[in-house]
C-alpha cells in the first residue's frame, strides 16, 4: 500500500478523490448561499446557518473537510515540485503546443489564488461565527445572524464593499477555471474515461465550471448592487 | 510547378559537446533551400556547408526518414517535430517555413532524456520502461495456435492497433510541461491489455512499467493533453485512462 501512495498514479488518485470531495463541499455551500436570493428578510438563510451550525453530521464533516483541503494542498505541492524537477531545462522558444486549457497548465497557481481567497473568507466569516463569536445575533432565537454578517460585508463598508465584491467575483471565476480542468481530469485519473466519454466529460466540466463561477459571483453582485 | 526557393534561412541550433558540458545556441545562415525539400534534407545541406567552413556538423538523430522509427527527436520553433501535427520531423517539409525566417531547433528537454550531443538525447529510459513489462512471454515448445486463428472483437482490435502505432519517439514527454511519459506507457499497456496474448502478464505489466517510469524521474501526469496533440501517431489520452484503470485495479487486488 505504501508504494501505491508514493507512485505517480497513486498520488494523482489522492488528488482526484480529495478534489472531488471538495467539489461536493462547494455544491453544498453554494446551494445554501443561494438561499439568500430567495428571502430578503434573511430568515431562510439563517435557518440554514443554524442547521449547519448544530447538525452533528456537519460537525463531524468540518474536520474532514479541513483534512480534505490539507491533503489536496500537500499532494498538489508534492506533485508540482516533482514535475518541476522532472523538467530541469526549459525550452528557449516558448512552447506552442496546444493543451486542453490554460487552466490545465496552471492548476497550482489557480489553487493558490483560491487558497489566498479562502484565508480572507475564513477570517471574514468562520472566525467571527465560530471562534471570536463576534457575529451579529438574531434577537428572537439567540442564534447567529449569518444573513446580516454577509450582507453587511457587501453593503456597509462603502468603497471597501465594492472591493470585497470584486474579490469574491474574481475568486468565483478562478474556482471555475480550476474546476473546468479539475472536474474532468479527476475522472480521467480514476480511469473513468474513454473515446466516447472524453467529449462528454469536457462538456460536463464546462457546464459545471460555469455553474460554480456564476453561482458564486451572483451573490456578492446581488448584495452589493441590489440590496 | 517548381518549388519555391527559400533564399535565406537562419538556423538557431543547440550546440553541446557532450553530456557533461554546458551547451549554447549558435545561429547559422543557409541559402537557397527548396521548399520541396524535407526538414532533415535542409539539416544535411546545412551540415555540408558547415563542414565546408571547417565547423563541426550538428549532430541529430534520424534513421528511417519515413516516420516509423521514432529517432528524429527535434523540437522546432516551440513544438515537438515542428509546426505540423501527426508527423515526425522526417515527414516535415520546408514549405512550412518562410524566406528569411529564423528556425529554432532544440533537443527534447526532459530530465530523463539527457542531452548526449547537440540535438541528440539519450532516450533509453523509454527502452528501460519497456524492459520492465512491455512484452509478452512466449513458450515456443509444443503446439502454438496460429495468431490469426485467435478471434478478437473488432473494437478491441482497433483500439489495440491504435495503441500499437506508438513508435517510442518521446514527443509525448518532450511536449509535456511535467516531462511525463504517461502516453507512451499507456500506449504500450493498452496495446497488450486489449489482446489475448497480453493477458498473462497483464496485472504485473502496469505496475512494473509505472514503477520504472517513476523511478527514472519522469513527471506526474496532470492531464494537460499536450502529449496527445503532439503525438505523431495521434494516440489518445483515452489510453492513459485505461492505464490508470489497469494500474489501480492491479493495486487493489494486491
Ligand atoms: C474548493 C477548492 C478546490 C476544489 C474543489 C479543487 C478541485 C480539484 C480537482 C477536482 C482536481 C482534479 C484532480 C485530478 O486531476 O485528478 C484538482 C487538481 C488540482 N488542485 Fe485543486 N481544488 C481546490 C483547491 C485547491 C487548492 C487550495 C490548491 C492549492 C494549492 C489546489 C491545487 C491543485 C492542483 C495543483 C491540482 C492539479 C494536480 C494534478 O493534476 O496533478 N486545489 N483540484
Ligand atoms: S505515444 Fe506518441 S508521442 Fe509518445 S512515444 Fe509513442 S508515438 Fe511518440
Ligand atoms: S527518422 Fe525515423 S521516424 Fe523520423
Amino acid at each position: 500500500m505504501s508504494n501505491f501512495l508514493s507512485s505517480s498514479i497513486g498520488k494523482k488518485l489522492i488528488m482526484s478523490l480529495s478534489g472531488l470531495f471538495l467539489v461536493v463541499f462547494l455544491l453544498v455551500h453554494l446551494s445554501i448561499n443561494l438561499l439568500i436570493l430567495f428571502d430578503s428578510t434573511g430568515g431562510l438563510y439563517n435557518e440554514a446557518v443554524h442547521f449547519m451550525g448544530t447538525n452533528p453530521l456537519i460537525k463531524v464533516m468540518e474536520p474532514v473537510l479541513a483534512i480534505g483541503f490539507i491533503v489536496h494542498i500537500v499532494y498538489a505541492t508534492i506533485l508540482t515540485l516533482q514535475n518541476q524537477k522532472a523538467t530541469p531545462t526549459k525550452y528557449n522558444v516558448t512552447q506552442k503546443t496546444k493543451t486542453f486549457s490554460w487552466a490545465s497548465k496552471n492548476m497550482y497557481i489557480l489553487g493558490f489564488a483560491v487558497l489566498a481567497f479562502l484565508v480572507l473568507h475564513i477570517i471574514q466569516f468562520y472566525v467571527k461565527m465560530k471562534i471570536t463569536d463576534t457575529a451579529p445575533i438574531v434577537e428572537a432565537t439567540g442564534g447567529h445572524d449569518g444573513y446580516k454578517l454577509v450582507t453587511d460585508l457587501f453593503t456597509q463598508h462603502g468603497t471597501l464593499s465594492y472591493v470585497y465584491c470584486a474579490v469574491y467575483v474574481l475568486a468565483g471565476i478562478l474556482l471555475g477555471l480550476h474546476i473546468r480542468h479539475g472536474f474532468w481530469s479527476a475522472f480521467q485519473t480514476i480511469g473513468w474515461n474513454n473515446y466516447t466519454w472524453k467529449s462528454r466529460l469536457f462538456t460536463l466540466a464546462t457546464i459545471f465550471a460555469w455553474v460554480i463561477a456564476i453561482g458564486y459571483s451572483i451573490l456578492p453582485l446581488y448584495m452589493t448592487f441590489f440590496l | 510547378m517548381a518549388d519555391k526557393i527559400l533564399k535565406k534561412l537562419y538556423i538557431k541550433v543547440w550546440r553541446q559537446k557532450n553530456a557533461n558540458t554546458k551547451g549554447k545556441f549558435e545561429t547559422y545562415e543557409i541559402e537557397n533551400i527548396s521548399q520541396g525539400s524535407s526538414f532533415l534534407e535542409m539539416m544535411d545541406i546545412m551540415n555540408e556547408s558547415l563542414v565546408a567552413k571547417g565547423i563541426e556538423p550538428v549532430a541529430f538523430d534520424h534513421d528511417c526518414r519515413e516516420g516509423i522509427c521514432g529517432m528524429c527527436s527535434l523540437y522546432i520553433n516551440g513544438r515537438a517535430h515542428g509546426p505540423d501535427t501527426e508527423i515526425t520531423t522526417c515527414q516535415l517539409h520546408m514549405r512550412r517555413f518562410e524566406d528569411g525566417e529564423t528556425i529554432t531547433i532544440e533537443p527534447w528537454r526532459v530530465g530523463a532524456f539527457p542531452v548526449i550531443k547537440d540535438l541528440i538525447v539519450d532516450r533509453r529510459s523509454y527502452d528501460k520502461i519497456l524492459h520492465a513489462g512491455g512484452y509478452i512471454n512466449v513458450n515456443t515448445l509444443g503446439n502454438l495456435p496460429d495468431a490469426n486463428n485467435i478471434l478478437i472483437p473488432y473494437e478491441d482490435y482497433e483500439e489495440a492497433m491504435d495503441a500499437a502505432a506508438c513508435i517510442g519517439c518521446g514527443a509525448c514527454a518532450a511536449s509535456c510541461k511535467n516531462s511525463s511519459a504517461m502516453l507512451f506507457v499507456a500506449a504500450k499497456v493498452s496495446h497488450l491489455a486489449k489482446l489475448p496474448q497480453g493477458q498473462v502478464e497483464r496485472e504485473n505489466r502496469a505496475k512494473a512499467m509505472v514503477a520504472k517510469m517513476d523511478e527514472l524521474g519522469f513527471g506526474n501526469c496532470t492531464n494537460t493533453g499536450a502529449c496527445e496533440a503532439e503525438c505523431p501517431k495521434s494516440i489518445s489520452i483515452a489510453h492513459i485512462a485505461r492505464l490508470n484503470r489497469e494500474f489501480l485495479s492491479a493495486k487493489i487486488k494486491d
